[in-house]
């Protein structure tokens, strides 16, 4: 018995160890395990054998029965991982094609300036809010300490549509709105279209973006002015960006400032977009004028603030060393696409 | 404003600088440099040389050989100069030296030409004797330099061999360009930004004293003056001077103003410029013999007066434009120009000085009906101070006695209602600090205020303001000064603190940028067309006569015809951009716009016009009307409400082709339409596609958008899909199909799909083959399959009823 099931072992495992595929295994299978199979025949044998033996000899037929499994088992494996390694070799495709692309839409460059520029004044805690773009003279101007006859409404070339409605020339005609509903603190940056009457040429049009920031509480400093923009222009511009203030006039804020950032291109060394000078202008800015705070109903005395005002396609023009404002507003595919 | 240092340093003595750091400085304590030009920027090793002999050159007929003495040594020079003679004193440039030109050359050498020594036909020449041109400079600022040649100090100019002949030819200078703001009405003159200069480098400022000595007379035996609008004459001031001699001004005289720009003309004008440019203040000189009565009267025009300028110019006049006249006639207008009545010839005997000071907006504002400015009303119009006319006239006076030049007869006719008297305000130290984040020292900010010539009483706390400072009114003005002596540098840099504010978006700029986001993955590009356009555009989108489209806002001043109306409609600039794209042969184009429209309440404004903002897509090339449709219907189901539109066929918009349009709509509502653009539109704006269009208003697709969305559970029991093919009338489109679909199904019908379309030989003409696949399933239960053959059977007798067939 002993010698019977050592000698089916012996041959059955043999004929696995040479089987080359499923097939094979498959027919061993049914020859040695199936209903009619030579295992099974010894088992159906077991009649035959002493009772007192007959534990010790079924352990030993479940033994090679366990042993034969197995081996088929680890066979067949090898044998599929063996034919799939085959097709798989046979499905190699050229990984350098291209790929397939859908048909992709741009940002306009002067929108992605905007929303880098609204996400870092967001995490500062600015609200975004938007004003009419055609606009009383009152907000555009009175209100702003530009009463009729200043010569700073002939510097901003106004389009009029009547004697009081125009075509706003700067988006700090949000201020007065802003700061005439009277709820405090204000903390708000708006973004928009303003209008001056400039012939269209590489470096103007008669139609472009500002973005105006205002903040208003006690105890608003210059100081504070000074740290906010440093600190926008360092995650615009890179960590690396330096502000220069500068003084000068507007006539709704006072003291008032021009500000002046290295230039990103070169670092401040001087090059073609800094004209040698290392520096880029880039905003107007100040503390709000206190005639300013009280036309619209808030104490100079109990409260201050700051307003500056970026203009936008500057800034678009600057960071993309774009050369001509005018590609900015003829919607040409070949520029679109590029950014 | 430009200023030499020059003259700069003549009334700031101990200014001692390179240009460079006086450029900076000046930039950070407010006077903005924008640009500054060195005159001796390429001009290197010249030196003052005195020709001691001329011989012929061997080899060449237009050459000489000179011996030139150069004070240490003596050089060997050659040249083709023909204007040189022995015992000259010429600029000579050394080798290895430097000159700005070339001779007889118009390039530029921004880097100037550098010298060498070397062999002229085989005779050594050791440097090169210089012209004017080649100094960098022309003979507008040197008139004595010869038209041809090498330059010639004039033998009473003082120099001696060995001389630095850029120093003596004044030339070792530099031009300072300013932007001055129009606050500082004060800086547009050489005090005035002398007195900054002294203040930014803490340099003693000293003015010129001013002071007439006067021949005797009454200047009152010789004018009266009378001014009848002091509202826009605050001052008039009035001084006469006798035997008047015309002849040219000094030297000293005619380089500070070539150094402005001003060319010299005779001694009278030179002073009149000389005053202008040093004080600000522009004056008029009349001959007084043509002045009737001897007498000035300053009153408006009328209506309709015609005058002739001093330019030979008739000029029609208003009630507005103040004038200048004698007892009979009109002689200039005031702050702008003088009258050809009046004026000044070189047969003049007696002179009337004018110094006034002019209301600037009405100046302002005359130059432009008038449509004349000059270099007077320039600095009119920025609102002088009155105190500044006696001091001008004076100094006008004084020069004219020093440059032998007439006669100042004694007394002034001053004509000053109601003097400007200096401003006074509280000096606030703690809320300068306050305003500025500093901590400056009292000491520090009066410090800074005594150099700009601000007085402080300490027994008061009183800041008295000078009459030049109109720009100076409260304490921020005040804290402004203070900032930018301390320097706007110092100032230290914080963040704002206290009540912590939210950062964000309003909710329709985050449904524009959702809006975008879709666009763009879509493959449409963000444009940006302009607001305002031509009234032509209608007739271009066949828009009717009567369409409330044309009811547009117009621009009073536009720009010209094309930028006259604000846009009601979105589509011209993004069809004019769609056309650029097309003529330039970009073989397909997808453009979106968000940006406003303006409807007016009623022409003309009487109050703001709704702006409303449109999303306007517009495409050409690959794709149709159905893949624009396809982006909407990504854009409307990802707002939450895209399910419910209907899209029903129109023939509303005319720019649209009648037969290829439709009105999106929620229920009544009307969110905005979406066609082919007309071929004739097409056609308008040389486009030679099919163009598809979609307009969608911003503000109800905001109101329509909807994120409230809840865990509606997966399906748990099976569902039941039938197919049925349909044979249709062409003329019914699949959306009347679907609404009877969606009734017959209730709440059973899960989903239902087109999914074929079909009209062709297998289907009878005048017919098309419509395929549905539609799913059932309840929520509680499987479905039986009765329940779902009941719902069909109802289907297709409604669908009868419109003749539609199960096909066959």
């Amino acid at each position: 018995m002993n010698e019977k099931l050592s000698a089916i072992k012996e041959q059955t495992l043999a004929k696995i160890e040479q089987a080359q595929d499923a097939s094979v295994i498959n027919d061993i299978k049914v020859a040695i395990l199936g209903k009619k199979g030579e295992l099974t025949q010894v088992l159906k044998s077991m009649k035959d054998v002493a009772p007192e033996d007959r534990p010790k000899v079924g352990q030993m037929v479940n033994e090679v029965r366990q042993n034969i499994e197995e081996k088929l088992d680890e066979k067949l494996k090898a044998i599929n991982r063996a034919a799939r390694a085959e097709k798989m070799k046979r499905e190699t495709i050229d990984v350098t094609l291209p790929g397939v692309k859908k048909i992709d839409g741009h940002r306009h460059p002067n929108q992605t300036a905007l929303e880098d520029l609204e996400r870092v004044f967001i995490g500062m805690g600015y609200e975004i809010v938007s004003g009419p773009e055609v606009e009383y003279d009152k907000y555009n101007f009175e209100l702003l300490n530009i009463p009729a006859n200043h010569p700073a409404k002939d510097e901003q070339d106004t389009f009029y549509i009547t004697k009081d409605i125009l075509l706003r020339t700067q988006t700090s005609s949000v201020q007065a709105r802003i700061m005439e509903q009277g709820k405090l603190p204000i903390r708000i940056l708006s973004p928009g279209r303003v209008f001056r009457s400039d012939e269209v040429d590489a470096t103007h049009s008669p139609s472009f973006h500002q973005v105006e920031g205002l903040v208003i509480d006690k105890n608003i400093t210059m100081a504070d002015l000074k740290g906010t923009l440093a600190q926008w222009a360092k995650e615009f511009f890179g960590p690396n960006t330096k502000t220069k203030f500068r003084p000068h006039h507007f006539p709704f804020t006072e003291p008032s400032a021009e500000v002046d950032i290295t230039c990103f291109k070169c670092g401040g060394k001087g090059c073609r977009v800094c004209k040698g000078s290392g520096w880029i202008e880039i905003l107007g800015c100040g503390m709000v004028h206190p005639h300013v705070l009280e036309m619209c109903g808030i104490d100079p005395e109990e409260y201050s603030g700051f307003a500056f005002g970026i203009g936008l396609e500057r800034i678009t023009l600057l960071k993309y060393e774009i050369d001509d404002m005018r590609l900015l507003y003829e919607n040409d595919m070949r520029f679109l696409q590029q950014w | 404003m430009n200023t030499p240092i020059s003259w700069i340093k003549a009334y700031v003595p101990d200014l001692d600088v390179d240009i460079e750091t006086f450029v900076n400085k000046m930039t950070l304590s407010g006077s903005h440099v924008e640009n500054y030009v060195k005159k001796d920027k390429n001009l290197e090793k010249i030196v003052v040389g005195k020709i001691e002999t001329i011989e012929k050159h061997p080899d060449a007929d237009k050459l000489v050989v000179c011996q030139v003495n150069m004070g240490a040594e003596t050089l060997q020079i050659v040249t083709g100069a023909k204007n040189v003679k022995e015992g000259d004193l010429i600029p000579v440039v050394l080798d290895g030296g430097k000159v700005a030109a070339a001779h007889g050359d118009n390039t530029e050498y921004p880097d100037g030409i550098k010298i060498k020594k070397g062999k002229l036909r085989g005779v050594e020449s050791n440097g090169m004797m210089c012209g004017i041109e080649e100094l960098g400079s022309s003979r507008d600022f040197y008139p004595e330099a010869p038209e041809d040649g090498v330059y010639v100090f004039p033998a009473d100019s003082g120099v001696k061999p060995g001389d630095d002949a850029v120093k003596a030819l004044g030339l070792d200078d530099a031009v300072v360009e300013y932007e001055i703001t129009s606050n500082r009405v004060d800086c547009f003159s050489m005090i005035g930004m002398a007195r900054e200069v002294a203040a930014t480098f803490n340099k003693k400022f000293v003015p010129p004293v001013v002071n007439v000595k006067g021949s005797g007379g009454n200047v009152n035996d010789y004018i009266s003056v009378e001014v009848k609008d002091t509202d826009l004459c605050p001052r008039y001031v009035a001084r006469v001077v006798k035997n008047i001699k015309i002849g040219p001004s000094p030297k000293w005289m005619r380089d500070r103003l070539a150094a402005q720009g001003i060319r010299s003309i005779n001694n009278l004008v030179d002073i009149t410029n000389y005053v202008m440019e040093e004080f600000g203040q522009p004056m008029h000189a009349f001959d007084l013999d043509t002045i009737a009565g001897h007498k000035i009267v300053v009153k408006r025009a009328a209506d309709g007066d015609k005058f002739t300028t001093l330019d030979g110019q008739e000029r029609i006049l208003d009630s507005d434009v103040l004038m200048i006249c004698d007892s009979e006639k009109e002689v200039a207008i005031a702050g702008i120009m003088g009258g050809e009545n009046s004026m000044v010839t070189d047969d003049i005997k007696t002179l009337l000085f004018e110094a006034a000071c002019f209301d600037g907006a009405n100046i302002r504002l005359s130059t432009k009906r008038i449509g004349l400015s000059t270099d007077a009303s320039a600095k009119f119009v920025k609102g002088l101070d009155p105190n500044l006319a006696l001091e001008a006239i004076n100094r006008a006076c004084q020069l004219i006695e020093e440059l032998g030049c007439g006669e100042v007869v004694d007394g002034v006719v001053d004509a000053y209602a109601n003097p400007v008297s200096e401003k006074q305000l509280p000096f606030e130290p703690e809320k300068m600090n306050k305003l500025l984040g500093t901590d400056i020292s009292k000491e520090d900010m009066l410090e800074y205020f005594g150099r700009l010539e601000l007085k402080y009483d300490s027994a008061t706390n009183i800041i008295t303001i000078p009459t030049f400072r109109q720009d100076l009114n409260c304490m921020a003005d005040l804290a402004e000064e203070v900032a930018r002596f301390y320097g706007y540098d110092n100032i230290p840099t914080t963040l704002p603190h206290g009540e912590a504010t939210a950062g964000k978006k309003s909710y329709a700029e985050r449904i524009s940028d959702i809006v975008r986001n879709i666009c763009e993955g879509n493959g449409f590009s963000g444009a940006m067309c302009y607001s305002f356009e031509s009234p032509k555009v209608f007739d271009k989108l066949l828009i009717p006569e009567d369409s409330v489209y044309r009811k547009a806002i117009e621009i009073s001043n536009p720009l010209g015809e094309d930028y006259s109306i604000m846009r009601t409609l979105p589509l011209n600039g993004l069809l004019t951009s769609l056309s650029t794209n097309y003529n330039r042969r970009n073989k397909e184009a997808r453009l979106y716009e968000l940006a406003n429209v303006y409807l007016p309440k009623a022409l003309p404004l009487t109050e703001l016009p709704e702006e409303k903002m449109k999303l306007c897509m517009g495409m050409y090339g690959s794709g149709d009307f159905f893949t624009l449709k396809g982006v909407l219907e990504e854009l409307t189901e990802k707002l939450g409400f895209g399910k419910d539109l209907s899209y029903e066929p129109s023939t509303d918009e005319p720019f649209l082709h009648p037969g290829r349009q439709a009105l999106i709509k929620k229920g009544n509502m009307v969110v905005g339409y979406i066609g082919q653009l007309h071929p004739e539109v097409a056609d308008n704006y040389s486009i030679k596609a099919e163009v598809y269009l979609a307009v969608l208003d911003m503000e109800t697709i905001t109101m329509l958008s909807n994120f409230d969305r809840k865990y509606e559970g997966i399906a748990k029991f099976p569902g039941m899909t039938r197919d049925l093919a349909l044979v249709v009338d062409k003329s019914i489109f699949v959306g009347e199909i679907e609404k009877v679909i969606k009734k017959c199904g209730g709440k059973l019908l899960e989903s239902y799909k087109l999914f074929d379309v079909y009209e062709g030989e297998q289907v009878a003409e005048g017919k098309k083959s419509v395929a549905y696949s539609m799913t059932f399933r309840a929520k509680d239960r499987t479905l039986e399959d009765k329940e779902v053959s009941e719902i069909i059977d109802k289907l297709l007798t409604e669908l009868g009823k419109m003749n539609i067939e199960i096909r066959a």
